[in-house]
């Protein structure tokens, strides 16, 4: 049976379903997050787990029971806030045991867990500092270590790490894998970062307009996006109409190769950068011409911006070496392995 | 000044009306608004519609010609505009003298700053009767400037003028001031960067981002000297009388009671009128202003002008604030055989005032501290519930309320007192012959200084707090105790000194009710400057004295819990 289970929840703020009836399961001891822009439903959907925002319609369900009516408090869930929410009159070790002393824990269990705690999130012995001094990074682990120290059946974080710079952040998801894992949390997250979300989870639920967009692991999402609209959010900008007939297909880019079993007719199609080969002359070799108007630096290759005569602009990933420069005149083969047909709108 | 945030406002996420938890917060709300409601209804609504009803109603029938006939009456139509014009030069002449000190502890720093601010607000939590008596000790007969020069203003508008300027200097300081403060200087010097001068840039930045403050502050300024008793009761003499005044008159001395109703009627409509535009103006003050820590943008003054600024501010708050305060402690100790403590030992026996009392003065002292403190009770009860209710935002009828919170600092107290009189005299609500009826009134006035100094600290708490507390395990009530309290036990600390303070001072409503046996200081004052003879004015001096420094000590015990300037006075 699965710890968290949602039926048709659907939140409406006036005319705006903030959320629209949806459906989501979290198994015990999985880490699932949502992903989704801003403005998608995500907090909301905590909020409704939580118990702070009541559903209009469907059920919530924690461990097979109904919350219907159960108040925030008898919910047994942990949420860490966006902006962390610390308790601005309470030291470090005031707030990691503020859930304990509403569990009425003895004195000694808890300051041994507190201590424990914040030895788990790498900050041993800082429970006397006031949490005024602490750094943004350090916030963020003693709203974890208050989140977990009741130890909460579902453990809920909403944008976890987004205002943390980019190094921190990295080596904060690898910690916090490691340590759900370590401890069986069963973890419900929202983000907007994708980096994250595929870091953190072993599912990944994609949200669009109160809706669910996609769920699937992070492989599968990352390699066949269901839809145009979750291929763009995830940043896949080479979105064409195609008319597809026998192993390829009719767009403004030319003829595409498309995976073997695509059933004929109108589709939308995503060649993922990965797929958009460069050849040096456009007529001799029978490719798309193009022209480079853009070239963006990555690191370990580089993102080229190419203008074909007609349809949309086209993004190829190129080598470091051997990438053309602006104003170059190139020509375009796709590759049918980096060639997805997405389904839905 | 009000630190709301209303783009955490705006980023809350809305409430369904009519969902469950939002009835059982209504529920809850309307739970915490029954004490303040019933207290308001029982205790101000009744009194003075009871007052005003008996007033224009006589053998079951209305007499609204009264209405006409009192409002032509030449005598009154005098009274009216003196009460108008005299509130307008008021707060006119408060205004020049005070926003310059604004500006000075807005901007500088100083050695004294923190005492010398709180050495300015003494004057307005000082009982009204204090300051009328500190500056006929100025300016009057045998006065000061009377002694030095032979000059006597205590017969001229000019007493009244004065001393309403020193009675509110701290209104506009502390309201005006407390924004500036707050204000980001790199605001102003973004202007000059992009080319504007000196004063262009503070006429363009700065002044429109105070106007609102300013316009506050001089409403304020305008209701209570437009509601002036005490001090022009003193003196204005047989010239000049407030609405307030007239009423006492008609009230207490002519028995005409219609016309004191008629009377009480414009007052509360004209009241009524200014704290519209006045809470118009706060909404406008909360629009989003980026707001720094006051502590970090006050520096030395720099160069002459700077430095005569300041010199001149400080002149005007020694001539203004210290010396009144400072002649009214002389003229306590100046008997009849030289400097002494002859004033004070006769307040010590009944017999030294001639028969004014039927008890010694001095046990005044113990009245007014056991009235003050009950007073204070009742108003941080009544108050913080009210504040509580009021804590999240709603619709048209709490925001009312809110409103009404604010009518008894501008309704008449003489009034409301007399009201007390010939409504709480019979069962149900038999309180005539009991202590409570003092505190009681004196809450009245308590209770607006409490939700004002509370709310915006409530408001202020970011609601996410109290969410992050109930997903923690904690249920509402346990949520309220351990986030709210918390955070707003200075503020409540705060309100109940100035409840303690102004309850203290409370005279037109305590005059009434106060039994002749337990007299408070500011009665018992009152009483002694309404005999002839050197012995009760040297003795209402040195009681005044005493009231002051009970008084100053309350506020500078403030200003020490008082680091952050969150509230409204």
């Amino acid at each position: 049976m699965s710890l968290l289970r949602l039926d048709g929840v659907t939140v409406r703020f006036g005319e705006r379903a903030a959320l629209d009836a949806v459906d989501l399961e979290v198994a015990e001891h999985e880490t699932v997050c949502v992903l989704g822009p801003s403005g998608s439903g995500k907090s909301t959907l905590l909020r409704v787990v939580a118990g702070l925002q009541r559903a209009d319609a469907g059920r919530v369900l924690l461990s097979g029971n109904d919350q219907d009516g159960v108040p925030t408090h008898r919910r047994e869930v942990g949420l860490m806030f966006q902006d962390h929410q610390l308790f601005p009159q309470r030291d470090v070790g005031g707030n990691v045991a503020f859930g304990l002393r509403m569990r009425k824990t003895g004195r000694a269990e808890t300051e041994r867990r507190v201590a424990e705690l914040l030895e788990l999130v790498g900050l041993p012995g800082a429970g006397r500092r006031a949490v005024a001094a602490l750094s943004g990074g350090e916030q963020q682990r003693v709203a974890l270590a208050r989140a977990l120290a009741p130890r909460p059946r579902l453990l809920m974080l909403d944008e976890p790490l987004g205002q943390l710079d980019r190094g921190l952040r990295e080596r904060l998801v690898a910690e916090l894998r490691e340590l759900f894992g370590r401890l069986g949390t069963t973890v419900l997250a929202v983000t907007h970062d994708q980096g994250e979300a595929f870091a953190l989870a072993d599912r990944v639920v994609v949200m669009r307009d109160g809706r669910v967009a996609q769920t699937g692991t992070p492989l599968e999402v990352w390699q066949r996006p269901a839809s145009e609209f979750v291929a763009r959010f995830l940043g896949f900008d080479n979105v064409v109409a195609a008319r597809v007939s026998g192993g390829s297909a009719d767009t403004v880019w030319g003829r595409v190769p498309v995976p073997a079993g695509t059933s004929g007719g109108e589709h939308r199609l995503l060649v993922r950068p990965a797929g958009v080969l460069l050849v040096p002359d456009a007529r001799e070799e029978g490719g798309l011409p193009c022209t480079v108007t853009g070239r963006t630096f990555r690191g370990d290759h580089v993102v080229v911006l190419l203008r074909p005569a007609d349809g949309p602009q086209l993004e190829a990933a190129c080598g470091l070496r051997g990438a053309p420069e602006v104003g170059d005149r190139v020509g375009v083969v796709f590759d049918a392995g980096e060639v997805v047909v997405l389904d839905g709108p | 000044m009000v630190l709301d945030r209303p783009e955490v406002d705006a980023l809350r996420t809305p409430r369904r009306p009519g969902s469950r938890p939002a009835l059982r917060q209504t529920a809850v709300r309307f739970g915490l608004m029954v004490l303040p409601l019933a207290f308001f209804g029982v205790f101000f609504a009744y009194p003075v519609s009871a007052i005003v009803l008996r007033g224009l109603k006589d053998d079951g029938r209305w007499h609204f010609g009264r209405l006409g006939e009192v409002l032509t009456d030449p005598a009154i139509g005098h009274v009216l505009w003196f009460t108008t014009w005299q509130a307008a030069a008021s707060t006119a002449l408060t205004l020049a003298l005070a926003l310059p000190g604004a500006y000075v502890f807005a901007r500088f720093d100083f050695p004294g700053k923190r005492l010398l601010r709180a050495v300015v607000t003494v004057p307005f939590v000082l009982p009204t009767v204090v300051v009328g008596s500190a500056f006929l000790a100025l300016l009057g007969r045998g006065g000061l400037l009377d002694e030095l020069w032979g000059v006597r203003l205590d017969t001229t508008v000019w007493a009244i003028l004065l001393a309403h300027v020193f009675f509110n200097y701290a209104v506009v300081v502390r309201t005006v001031g407390g924004l500036w403060a707050q204000l980001d200087p790199r605001q102003e010097e973004a202007a000059r960067v992009l080319g504007a001068g000196r004063f262009a840039a503070w006429r363009r930045v700065t002044l429109p981002a105070l106007a609102p403050a300013v316009a506050a502050a001089s409403l304020m300024v305008f209701l209570f000297t437009f509601t002036s008793f005490g001090a022009v009761q003193i003196l204005g003499g047989p010239r000049y009388a407030t609405l307030e005044v007239e009423i006492y008159q008609q009230t207490a001395q002519l028995l005409d009671l219609p016309t004191a109703a008629v009377l009480t009627l414009v007052q509360f409509v004209a009241v009524a009128v200014l704290l519209g535009v006045h809470a118009w103006t706060v909404r406008r003050r909360e629009s989003a202003l980026k707001l720094v820590d006051a502590a970090h943008t006050a520096r030395r003054p720099r160069g002459a002008a700077q430095w005569a600024l300041l010199g001149g501010v400080l002149t005007v708050i020694a001539l203004l604030v210290l010396v009144p305060l400072v002649v009214l402690v002389l003229r306590s100790f100046d008997g009849p055989d030289g400097y002494g403590l002859t004033f004070y030992r006769a307040l010590a026996s009944a017999g030294g005032s001639g028969g004014t009392f039927t008890v010694a003065p001095l046990e005044a002292i113990g009245n007014s501290l056991a009235y003050a403190l009950a007073a204070t009770g009742i108003a941080l009860l009544v108050g913080g519930l009210a504040a509580a209710a009021l804590t999240r935002r709603a619709g048209r009828l709490v925001r009312g309320f809110d409103a009404l919170l604010m009518l008894p600092l501008g309704t008449s107290a003489v009034t409301v007192g007399f009201g007390f009189l010939i409504t709480l005299d019979e069962p149900p609500l038999d309180l005539r012959a009991s202590w409570i009826l003092v505190p009681l009134a004196q809450a009245l006035v308590g209770v607006p200084f409490v939700v004002r100094t509370m709310l915006p600290v409530l408001r202020a708490v970011d609601d996410r707090l109290r969410e992050a507390a109930a997903v923690l395990g904690a249920s509402p009530l346990r949520a309220w105790r351990e986030v709210d309290l918390p955070l707003v036990g200075r503020a409540l600390a705060v309100a109940a000194g100035f409840a303690f303070a102004v309850s203290l001072g409370e005279f037109g409503a305590t005059v009434f009710i106060a039994r002749p046996d337990s007299p408070t200081l500011p009665v018992a004052v009152s009483r002694l400057l309404g005999r002839a003879g050197e012995l009760n004015y040297g003795q209402a001096m040195a009681l005044s004295t005493i009231l002051m420094l009970v008084c100053a000590a309350a506020l500078l015990v403030l200003e020490r819990i008082r680091t952050d300037r969150s509230g409204e006075f």
